[in-house]
C-alpha cells in the first residue's frame, strides 16, 4: 500500500462529509496509518532505533572491527579498556569490541535463519489447514501436538550431539520446534476469514484456491506474522545464547552466547567480560519485544485521544440557587429543572453529543435536539443510520462510550436532570439509581444481549433480586409469570433453558420480559424488531403494545421501519444527520410530512407502489461521502 | 424485455441439498427438499421466505457453494449440479452473485479498482482493457470515477452495494443471484438501489434471482415470486397474484404481518391479521381432530 496515496484518500473521505453537510453532524473521523501511527508511538521509535544500530553494527563489523574475532594477543589478557581495545580483552586476550560485533553478525543471522525456518514450515501449513480444513488439517493438529510436546532444551542437546556444535543446526532444529506457533496463528487467521462472503464472491467468478489464498486470505495473517516474528527472533537469541552459556557451542566463532559464557568463566577476574555480551542481548530481545508490541499497538489500538482539560469547573447553575435558596449548594446537588416541565417522564432539551477527535476538534454525532416523552405515550425515534437516533436513545440511559461528551443541552427524567445544563458527562451515580429499576432496555440483538454462560431464568432472577429486593423464590415466582405474560407457552421450560436453545423471537420475548421485570416508567427499544422474520415482529409488536397499555409506561422506539412506527407509536421525531427535523402526532407525519426529508423517507416505502416502476428518480449520481 | 421465452435459462429440477451432520452416524441434515423453479430469460424470479427457510441456500446451491444431494441444476442448456472449479470459471460469464452484507462482501484490503478487475482478470482480460471496463462499470452502477483508487471502508453501505452490484455485472452474466442485496441498506438507500437493479435488466436484460426476506420488495421488483418454508417451495406463481392474494397459509400470515406506513390501516391491517390466525388455528384443530 502506497502510504501517500491512502493518506490523501483518507483525507479526501474525510474532508467530504465536512463540506456536504454544513449544519447538524460535524467535525471529522481523523485517521491516521499504521507506520504513521507505529513513528509516533515513542516506545516504537526506541526499539526501531536500537534495532537498527545492532544491525548497521552487526553488518559493518569487517569494517569498524580493530582486530580480527579469533586474533589472540597472548601478551595481553584479561586487559583493561584503553586506546587500542577500547572495552579490554578477554582471557585469551582476544579485542571484546571486535567479538561484539562479529557476535553481532552471527547471532542475529541464526535469529533470523530460525525465524525463517518456523515461518517456512508453519506459514504454509497454517494456510492449507485453515482453508481446506479437512484431513490435512487433522493430520497436522497432530503433528504440531507431537513437536509441542517435545522437550525443547533436550531435544537441542541431542541435535548437538548428533551434529556437533553449529549455531545453524541448532537453530534449524529450534525453528523447527517453535513452527507450531505459526502454525497456529495462520490457521486461526484464516479461519476467521474462510467463510467471509467476499471469498465466495471469489469462488463464484472462478479464481483458483491459490490465488483466493494469495489474494484475499494471506493479507488476514501478514500483520500477526510480522508481530510474531519479532518475539520469536527474541526467543531464538535467548535460546541460541543460552546452549552456548552451557559451553555446547562453536568455540571458534564469535557469539554473543559464546563471550557470556567466556565471560562468566572470569567473572571474578573481569566482570565486564559478562557486562557487554549480556548488554547487547538485553538490548536487542528488549527492542525486539517492544517493536512486536509497537506494531499491535499501531494495528489494533485506535486513537490515542487526550481528552482536553475543561477551563472552567463544572459548577452548580444560577438557577439551582434560585429555585433552593435555602440551600447552600453543595459539590453535589443538582439544579432543579424548569418550571412547569416536571410533569414529562424525559425531557431531552437542545441535547448535543460529540466524540473528541486526535486533531483535538470535536466530531458532533448529535445536535441540538429536544423532545419530551409523558407516561403512557409511545414515541417513536426514525431515521437511518448514522443519523444520531442510538446515540440520542444512549445519553438517555447513560450507556455512551466513555470518551464521548455532551457537549451541550440537558436531559431530565421525572422532574430532576441526568444531564444538568453544562455537564460534560451523565452522571453515572445517578443514572444507576434509575438503570434497571425505572428506565430499562430492549436491545435490537436478542441473542447477543443473553450471557450463554446463565440460563434464561437465573439472568432473570438475579436483577430482581438485587433491584426489588426480593428473595429468590419471590422471583422466580415472577418471572414465570412475566414469561406468561410475554407469550411463552411454556414458561418453565424456558426458564431453565440456556439462550441458545431457543429462538431470536423467543429471546426478544424474554428480553422484553426482562425490561419489564423492575416496573420500570420508560422503556427505550433500540430496534426493537430489526433482527426478526416479519412474522415475528408482528408478534412482539403486540406484545409490546398490550404490555405498554397495561403498564401504562412511556416508551422510546427508536426504529428506521415507518411500518413499525405506524403500529405503535403517538407520536414520531424524524432525526437526519444528528438533527431532529420533524416532529408531531404519528398520523401527522405518516399522512402530510412537512420536510422534504420525511416526504423522501416515506416516498421510499414500497407499501402501494407501481411494481417495477422507479422509486426515486434515476440517473443522477450517488453524493460520494 | 418480454418475461417468457421459449426455454428458461435456468432450471431446478427436485433439488435436495443436504449437509452432512456433525455427529458421528447421524441423519444428514436437510435444508432444501424437492425443489423446482425455472427463470427465463431477462426475467426476475423473487424467492421469499423466513429465516432458516432455506432461500439462501438454494441460491448457494446455484452458485455452485452448497452441495447438491440430489436433482439437477440446468443452466442454459447445460447440467451444472456438479460443475468443477474448471466449469465455474466459464460459467461464471454468465452467473453472478450479489451477497447481502455489502460489508463483508468485499474485500477490505483491496481497492474498488482491484476488486472490480478480478473477474476480468480471471477470464484473462489484459490490464488495460480491464480499467477501461472498470471505468464503464462505475459509471453503469452511478459511482464516481475516482472510486476506483478508493477502499472499501471510505464508502457508505448503498455504495459498497453498488460495487458488488458493477463486480457482479463486470462480465455482463445473464443471470444474477441477489441473496438479500437490499435488506442491510437504509431505506431511501434501498429505494436507490432497487431503482439501479430495475435499471440494470431494462438494459441489458440480466435475470435476476431475487432472495429476499421482505414481500414488499419481492413484490416491487420481481416478475414471479416462489414462497419458502421449512426448505420446501410452498407456492409459486405471477407476483401480482402470490403478493396480494396468497393461497398457502404461510403466505397469507407473511402477507398481514408486515406493517403498512399509516396509523389507521395498520389497524386494520393488524385486525386482519389476528382474524387470519384465529381462522388458521380453528382449521389446524379441527384438522387435528379429524387426524
Amino acid at each position: 500500500m502506497n502510504n501517500s496515496s491512502e493518506e490523501a484518500a483518507a483525507t479526501a473521505a474525510a474532508a467530504a462529509p465536512a463540506t456536504a453537510i454544513p449544519a447538524g453532524q460535524s467535525g471529522t473521523v481523523v485517521r491516521s496509518t499504521v507506520i504513521r501511527r507505529l513513528f509516533k508511538n515513542p516506545l516504537g521509535i526506541v526499539a526501531m532505533t536500537i534495532l537498527l544500530a545492532v544491525s548497521l553494527l552487526a553488518v559493518l563489523a569487517p569494517v569498524l572491527a580493530p582486530f580480527d574475532q579469533n586474533y589472540a594477543n597472548i601478551a595481553k589478557t584479561l586487559a583493561a579498556p584503553d586506546s587500542v581495545n577500547i572495552l579490554g580483552t578477554d582471557s585469551a586476550g582476544r579485542d571484546v569490541f571486535s567479538r561484539l560485533l562479529y557476535g553481532a553478525q552471527l547471532t542475529l543471522l541464526s535469529a533470523l535463519l530460525c525465524a525463517g525456518v518456523a515461518i517456512a514450515i508453519g506459514l504454509p501449513a497454517g494456510l492449507i489447514a485453515g482453508y481446506y480444513a479437512g484431513k490435512f488439517e487433522a493430520a497436522s493438529n497432530w503433528v504440531v501436538g507431537i513437536l509441542m510436546s517435545l522437550p525443547g532444551l533436550i531435544v537441542l542437546l541431542t541435535i548437538r550431539a548428533a551434529f556437533g556444535p553449529s549455531v545453524w543446526m541448532s537453530m534449524i532444529a529450534f525453528g523447527i520446534l517453535i513452527s507450531p506457533s505459526y502454525f497456529r496463528l495462520t490457521r486461526t487467521a484464516v479461519q476467521s476469514v474462510r467463510n467471509e462472503l467476499y471469498v465466495d464472491a471469489a469462488r463464484v467468478s472462478g479464481l483458483s484456491d491459490l490465488s483466493i489464498i494469495a489474494r484475499h486470505i494471506f493479507s488476514v495473517v501478514r500483520a500477526p506474522i510480522i508481530i510474531q516474528t519479532a518475539a520469536i527472533a527474541g526467543v531464538a537469541i535467548a535460546i541460541q545464547s543460552g546452549l552456548e552459556f552451557l559451553g555446547l557451542g562453536d568455540p571458534t566463532k564469535s557469539t554473543w552466547g559464546v563471550m557470556l559464557s567466556e565471560g562468566f568463566k572470569n567473572v571474578y577476574l573481569n566482570p565486564t567480560l559478562l557486562f557487554w555480551p549480556a548488554l547487547a542481548m538485553a538490548l536487542t530481545i528488549g527492542g525486539l519485544v517492544l517493536l512486536g508490541n509497537a506494531i499491535r499497538d499501531a494495528l489494533e489500538d485506535g486513537e490515542k485521544i487526550k481528552p482536553r482539560r475543561t477551563k472552567a469547573p463544572v459548577t452548580v447553575p444560577v438557577a439551582g440557587r434560585a429555585a433552593a435558596p435555602a440551600a447552600r449548594p453543595s459539590r453535589k446537588s443538582v439544579a432543579a429543572v424548569d418550571p412547569g416541565t416536571e410533569h414529562h417522564l424525559v425531557k431531552v432539551t437542545n441535547l448535543g453529543v460529540g466524540y473528541p477527535q486526535a486533531d483535538g476538534s470535536i466530531k458532533k454525532v448529535v445536535d441540538d435536539v429536544s423532545f419530551h416523552v409523558d407516561r403512557g405515550e409511545i414515541l417513536g425515534i426514525v431515521g437511518e443510520s448514522g443519523s444520531g437516533k442510538s446515540q440520542t436513545a444512549f445519553s438517555i440511559l447513560g450507556l455512551l462510550p466513555d470518551n464521548a461528551r455532551i457537549v451541550a443541552g440537558s436531559i431530565q427524567f421525572d422532574g430532576s436532570y441526568t444531564v444538568a445544563p453544562g455537564e460534560e458527562h451523565v452522571s453515572q451515580e445517578r443514572l444507576s439509581k434509575l438503570r434497571g429499576r425505572r428506565i430499562s432496555y430492549i436491545p435490537q440483538e436478542p441473542m447477543s444481549n443473553l450471557d450463554p454462560a446463565f440460563t434464561i431464568g437465573n439472568q432473570l432472577v438475579t436483577p430482581m433480586v438485587r433491584v426489588l429486593g426480593i428473595s429468590k423464590a419471590e422471583a422466580r415466582k415472577r418471572a414465570l409469570k412475566l414469561l406468561t405474560d410475554v407469550g411463552i407457552v411454556s414458561p418453565e421450560r424456558t426458564f431453565n433453558a440456556y439462550p441458545h436453545e431457543v429462538s431470536g423471537g423467543m429471546a426478544q420475548r424474554v428480553l422484553i420480559a426482562g425490561a419489564i421485570s423492575c416496573e420500570p416508567d420508560l422503556v427505550i427499544a433500540d430496534e426493537p424488531t430489526t433482527a426478526l422474520d416479519v412474522t415475528v415482529q408482528a408478534d412482539v409488536l403486540d406484545l409490546l403494545r398490550e404490555l405498554q397499555q397495561r403498564l401504562n409506561i412511556g416508551v422510546i422506539l427508536v426504529t428506521h421501519n415507518f411500518g413499525v412506527v405506524a403500529d405503535l407509536c403517538d407520536r414520531v421525531a424524524v432525526m437526519q444527520n444528528g438533527r431532529l427535523v420533524e416532529e408531531g402526532s404519528v398520523r401527522d407525519i405518516l399522512r402530510n410530512p412537512q420536510e422534504p426529508y420525511t416526504q423522501t423517507l416515506l416516498a421510499s416505502m414500497l407499501e402501494g407502489k407501481e411494481p417495477m416502476s422507479m422509486l426515486v428518480s434515476t440517473g443522477q449520481k450517488e453524493p460520494v461521502a | 424485455m418480454s418475461p417468457t421465452e421459449s426455454a428458461p435459462l435456468l432450471t431446478v429440477d427436485q433439488l435436495v441439498v443436504e449437509y452432512p451432520s456433525k455427529k458421528f452416524r447421524a441423519k444428514p441434515f436437510r435444508a432444501l427438499t424437492d425443489i423446482n423453479i425455472s427463470i427465463g430469460r431477462g426475467e426476475t424470479l423473487g424467492l421469499v421466505g423466513e429465516s432458516g427457510s432455506g432461500k439462501t441456500t438454494l441460491g448457494r446451491a446455484i452458485l455452485g457453494l452448497a452441495p447438491v444431494t440430489g436433482g439437477k441444476i440446468s443452466f442454459d442448456g447445460k447440467d451444472i449440479s456438479h460443475a468443477t472449479r474448471r466449469d465455474r470459471r466459464v460459467l461464471s460469464r454468465d452467473l453472478q452473485v450479489v451477497f447481502q452484507d455489502p460489508y463483508t462482501s468485499l474485500n477490505p484490503a483491496l481497492e474498488i479498482g482491484d476488486i472490480l478487475a478480478e473477474p476480468l482478470g480471471v477470464q484473462g482480460m489484459e490490464p488495460a482493457a480491464a480499467k477501461k471496463r472498470v471505468k464503464e462499470l462505475l459509471d453503469q452502477v452511478g459511482l464516481p470515477a475516482d472510486a476506483i483508487h478508493r477502499l472499501p471502508r471510505e464508502f457508505s453501505g448503498g455504495q459498497r452495494q453498488r460495487v458488488a452490484i458493477a463486480r457482479a455485472l463486470a462480465l455482463s452474466p445473464k443471470l444474477i443471484v441477489c441473496d438479500e442485496p437490499v435488506s442491510a441498506l437504509d431505506l431511501s438507500t434501498q429505494a436507490r438501489v432497487l431503482d439501479l437493479f430495475l435499471q440494470i435488466q431494462k438494459d441489458t436484460g440480466v435475470s435476476y434471482l431475487f432472495v429476499s426476506h421482505d414481500l414488499d420488495v419481492v413484490r416491487h421488483i420481481s416478475h414471479r415470486v416462489a414462497v419458502m418454508y421449512h426448505g420446501e417451495i410452498v407456492e409459486q406463481g405471477p407476483a401480482g397474484v402470490v403478493t396480494t392474494d396468497p393461497d398457502h397459509p404461510y403466505t397469507q400470515r407473511l402477507l398481514l404481518a408486515s406493517p403498512v406506513p399509516d396509523p389507521d390501516r395498520q389497524e386494520q391491517r393488524r385486525a386482519d391479521r389476528h382474524r387470519l390466525l384465529e381462522t388458521q388455528r380453528m382449521q389446524h384443530e379441527q384438522a387435528g381432530a379429524l387426524a
